[in-house]
């Protein structure tokens, strides 16, 4: 009996000091978040100025470039994975990949290969477990993304879709990454990243709004240096989201593992008590029978 | 031209929102050439080369911010500077990034 109170006494103080982690990650979670979001929000001056810009270039019908062209049958697809670097952040990273999964299973049905890029270490955990390839990887900084890092990705990314599909390269960019939407609505999405998509939707809205600009040096060269920048841009932005992102299904997963072991300490507690008044009667018990059977003698 | 005569110029970086103000002029180096521009000129885009970026602002002073690898836009007196990394150190650039 003393050993199963001294059972529970031990699974209490385990669950606290558990609990006792959780609070403080959730914390750190919560400090963090404020400047993901700010950094998301510092980096849309920049986007925004460079999707103008590049839909006003794209939307002079006359150009044709190499980053904007379709390739009439697709053989083979980059896909740009970002999970986090580290776990305890709920269902974030499970997300994330069930999703590239979906990508990758309807690429290999259309007949396409694909080349996968990882960004951070749970997913470089999945793929290395279930021994399968992927081209590249960057780990290390998904909580807080440097845009050098992202510029290095885009360069990779962008170097690969100029390649020609028999030296390697690829005919098209797929991202997957989460969006942010709010602190409880983070979202997992594919994003085609090139050839661009998006330039079509905005020339119809947008015509008359955008002035015909003159360019310096020519148009073409002007979308030389734009589009890669675009790309970078764009990598860069989605970093930013998953930070974010990770961070609130973090805090999240943080919150509710430290209620759920606030439920267990009480739990735990309760039985704690019962076996130890269960104890007591038993002690009762046994001494009153001793002295009866004593004196009955 | 003749209805507005200053520029709204607008500085961005990467990855934060360096300035915001009018301005009388601005100066840049483009990859062709040195280009300045003043109030009333046509929609632009031009590729930044490798040099300062120069903002004269109304009262005299002057702002002058290193534009590495970006390119700027010009329409309708709206001017933005888009550079890859933008960093102020001009004279009054105490007093720009308040």
């Amino acid at each position: 009996m003393g050993a199963q109170i001294r059972v529970y006494r031990q699974k209490i103080a385990s669950t606290q000091s558990m609990q006792k982690i959780f609070k403080a990650m959730e914390l750190i979670a919560t400090s963090r978040i404020g400047k993901a979001r700010e950094r998301v929000a510092a980096s849309l001056p920049y986007a925004n100025a460079i999707t103008r810009a590049v839909s006003a270039v794209s939307s002079q019908q006359d150009i044709e470039h190499v980053l904007t062209s379709e390739v009439e049958n697709p053989r083979r697809s980059a896909v740009l994975i970002l999970s986090s670097d580290r776990g305890m952040a709920g269902a974030y990273s499970a997300n994330i990949l069930r999703h590239a999964e979906e990508l990758l299973e309807k690429l290999h049905s259309e007949g396409k290969e694909t080349d996968v890029y990882l960004v951070g270490r749970k997913a470089q955990g999945y793929f290395d477990f279930r021994g399968r390839e992927y081209k590249d990887l960057w780990s290390g900084d998904t909580d807080s993304p440097k845009f050098e890092r992202a510029r290095e990705i885009g360069r990779t990314l962008v170097d690969s879709f100029l390649h020609d599909t028999e030296d390697g390269g690829v005919d098209e960019i797929h991202v997957v990454f989460t969006e942010f939407h709010s602190l409880v609505s983070q979202v997992p999405t594919v994003v085609r990243l090139l050839p661009l998509e998006v330039v079509e939707e905005e020339v119809t809205d947008e015509t008359e709004l955008l002035p015909l600009y003159e360019y310096e040096p020519a148009p073409e060269d002007v979308l030389d240096a734009l589009l890669p920048k675009y790309i970078e841009s764009r990598i860069f932005s989605a970093m930013l989201q998953s930070a974010a992102s990770e961070l609130a299904n973090r805090q999240r997963a943080m919150k509710s593992a430290g209620d759920n072991a606030k439920d267990l300490v009480r739990e735990y507690t309760l039985k704690m008590n019962n076996a130890r008044q269960a104890e007591i009667t038993q002690e009762l018990t046994e001494l009153i029978a001793g002295a009866d059977a004593l004196s009955a003698s | 031209m003749a209805d507005r005569h200053e520029l709204e110029v607008e500085i961005v970086a990467e990855d934060h929102f360096v300035w915001s103000g009018p301005a009388q002029s601005v100066s840049a180096r483009t990859i062709d050439g040195e280009i300045g521009i003043l109030p009333g000129h046509t929609p632009m885009l031009a590729v930044l080369g490798d040099g300062d970026v120069v903002v004269q602002q109304a009262g005299g002073q002057t702002i002058t911010a290193h534009a590495e690898g970006g390119f700027f836009s010009v329409d309708n007196d709206r001017v933005v500077i888009v550079a890859g990394a933008a960093s102020l150190n001009g004279t009054a650039a105490g007093q720009g990034a308040a």
